[in-house]
């Protein structure tokens, strides 16, 4: 049996996914360092409102609310025994709210990175992550998701191990990375990195590309280094609505949902089929992007400069895949481990 | 792996041999860097100088370079891990050589924020600069800090967020201190990327710092200012 995400991508030229899930529950009263997703079980209404939010504003696809659902973040809040539980309510809201829309809607998992450095840099072996990722899984498929999702992943191995998760729960899977440091993940891989770490992936996702980072320019240009690849996947764009600011005591996004609407638009044609936000973007933003995409026929790729002229100036003058990347210092070069 | 002429570190002038511990703090060679450091102290470098000239120094590059794209978060755990080889070797000997501490400060990153690369960084130049430092590490409640302060008696308070949703919690800290009434028994000093010297006043902090050079000279200055209070007019 296909699943529903590849069946609605067979019938649709783009999708909409979701917004914001921590910017929307910070304003319904989340405390700076709690942990959104015991929400799930002391305050379901409010995490159903959250979905019912980007399901109204016309999302075709929303994520659960289990971003940091892995053993390794729940254990900041020394809940890392209810990882099952709290991924399988989430997902069981989700369900429900999609069910009764009445509308042909995608509940995907939400799978956040589990914050942990993978080794030899770090502690986290490969065998634990894929554990915690399968553990999550399971916990998302039980409450009845369409797809699980893995998304601001920096690490590659981190972004393998998802797939194996995924792989062992037996289900079908899509996987974004963030790009935030001058273009490239914080741990320096490219959008054409990526897109090669997709090729040799054996459990491949059905849809990969970017969220989060820094601003919709970034991402665009990210997504136009996927879709210079000519992937077989489809290509997903989930951008912040534009760059916090601390206001009077609470965090304010500056992108307007004009701005998200012409965003929206460019992603589009730059490849992306997938389009949804991240951090910032309301059920405003939504509508407006909703409204672009359908109002707006599909045109050509935009060059860089249509993208900055449009969204913003870049954070960086490279993405480290036009040749032009600042290279690292001279060393007396004597001695080099690789 | 290059495998021309290999370098002999004993056998570089002193010039040469700062140098070429930039380059291996930049190469993340932790133990050609405390091979350095050994030999340095042995030509009698004092524990500071080599910790100034050569590892902070070094690791000021790094951070450049970070900041610049150029190098990733991989190279900058591995130079971090190279100087912190470097600073077992000269700790001991940094608390030999000064007298009473400077100061003491209790340090951690807060709340629900597990970023703690530039924490300790701070920790270390602090513990380099003569400060007595208890690093309470990663995800702090308003309690641990304050059990903290207690216990050990601390003059500074250092708290470090990355993350903007996390930073607000700061807040929640200076105010519990100042319910309790004890806010100013504390410099608090903060720091990490996301904020800036407007947040540091309105969550009400004695000083923002950019980075953890500016922290040691910024605490410096207030532990000075509060002995002059405390001195008889
Ligand atoms: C007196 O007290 C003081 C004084 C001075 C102090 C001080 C305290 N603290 C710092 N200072 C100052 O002195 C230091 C030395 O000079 C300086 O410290 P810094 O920490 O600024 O500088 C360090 C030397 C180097 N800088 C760093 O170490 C941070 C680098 C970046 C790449 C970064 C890293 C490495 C990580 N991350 Co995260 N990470 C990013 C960062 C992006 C970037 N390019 O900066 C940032 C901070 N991360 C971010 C995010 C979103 C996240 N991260 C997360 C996780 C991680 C890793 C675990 C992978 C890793 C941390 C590893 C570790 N052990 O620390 C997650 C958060 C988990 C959590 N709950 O905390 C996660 C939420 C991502 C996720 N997908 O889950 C972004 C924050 C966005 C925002 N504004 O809120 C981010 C800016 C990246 C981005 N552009 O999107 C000064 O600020």
């Amino acid at each position: 049996m296909t699943d529903r995400l590849t069946q609605l991508l067979a019938t649709r030229d783009w999708l909409l996914a979701d917004g914001a899930t921590g910017t929307t529950l910070f304003n319904m009263g989340l405390q700076s360092g709690d942990s959104p997703e015991l929400w799930n079980d002391q305050h379901p209404d409010r995490i159903a409102a959250l979905y019912q939010g980007a399901v109204d504003a016309g999302s075709d696809i929303f994520l659960t609310n289990t971003f940091g659902g892995n053993a390794s973040r729940l254990k900041l809040h020394d809940a890392e025994k209810r990882v099952g539980e709290l991924n399988r309510i989430a997902a069981e809201i989700g369900r429900n709210v999609a069910d009764k829309s009445g509308r042909d809607l995608v509940v995907a998992g939400s799978m956040g990175p589990t914050g942990e450095i993978m080794e030899p840099m770090g502690t986290l072996t490969f065998a634990s992550a894929v554990e915690m990722f399968h553990e999550q899984a399971e916990g998302l498929k039980e409450g009845g998701v369409d797809v699980l999702w893995a998304e601001t992943i920096s690490a590659p191995d981190e972004y393998r191990a998802a797939a194996e998760g995924a792989r062992l729960a037996n289900m079908p899977w899509c996987g974004t990375m963030s790009f935030d440091t001058s273009g490239r993940t914080m741990m320096g891989v490219t959008s054409a990195d990526m897109a090669k770490l997709i090729e040799k992936l054996d459990y491949k996702p059905i849809g990969y590309g970017a969220n989060c980072g820094v601003g919709s320019s970034d991402l665009l240009r990210t997504v136009l280094g996927f879709s210079a690849q000519g992937p077989e996947q489809v290509i997903i764009a989930k951008g912040n609505a534009g760059i916090p600011k601390y206001v009077d005591g609470h965090i304010h996004y500056d992108g307007t949902p004009e701005l998200m609407g012409e965003y929206a638009v460019m992603a589009r044609d730059c490849g992306a089929r997938i389009i949804g936000g991240c951090c910032g973007t309301t059920p405003k933003h939504l509508e407006s992007m909703r409204a672009a995409l359908e109002n707006t026929p599909i045109g050509p790729r935009p060059t860089l400069e249509q993208i900055s002229t449009t969204l913003g100036g870049f954070s960086s003058t490279s993405d480290g895949t036009d040749g032009n990347a600042p290279k690292a210092r001279e060393r007396s070069g004597r001695r080099r481990r690789t | 792996m290059a495998d021309e002429e290999d370098i002999i570190l004993s056998e570089l002038e002193d010039e040469e041999l700062t140098l070429q511990m930039h380059d291996d703090l930049y190469d993340g060679l932790k133990e050609e860097i405390e091979e350095a450091v050994n030999i340095l102290l042995a030509r009698g470098w004092t524990p500071y100088d080599v910790l100034t000239k050569a590892l902070v120094a070094g690791m000021t590059i790094v951070g450049i370079d970070f900041r610049d794209g150029i190098l990733f978060v991989p190279e900058v755990l591995l130079a971090a891990n190279a100087m912190k080889g470097g600073m077992g070797i000269l700790k001991p000997l940094l608390a030999e050589t000064g007298a009473a501490p400077v100061g003491k400060m209790v340090i951690g990153t807060v709340k629900g924020d597990i970023h703690d690369i530039g924490k300790n960084l701070v920790a270390m130049m602090m513990e380099g600069a003569g400060f007595e430092v208890t690093d309470l590490g990663i995800n702090n409640s308003v309690e641990k800090y304050l059990d903290a302060l207690e216990n050990e008696k601390a003059d500074i308070l250092g708290m470090s967020a990355l993350l903007t949703t996390t930073m607000p919690y700061m807040k929640v800290v200076i105010d519990t201190l100042t319910e309790k009434n004890i806010r100013n028994d504390f410099i608090v000093l903060v720091g990490g990327a996301p904020l800036n010297e407007e947040f540091s006043k309105a969550i009400g902090a004695d000083a923002y710092c950019r980075d953890a050079a500016v922290a040691v000279e910024t605490a410096k200055e207030f532990m000075a200012r509060k002995h002059n209070q405390a001195a008889p007019q």
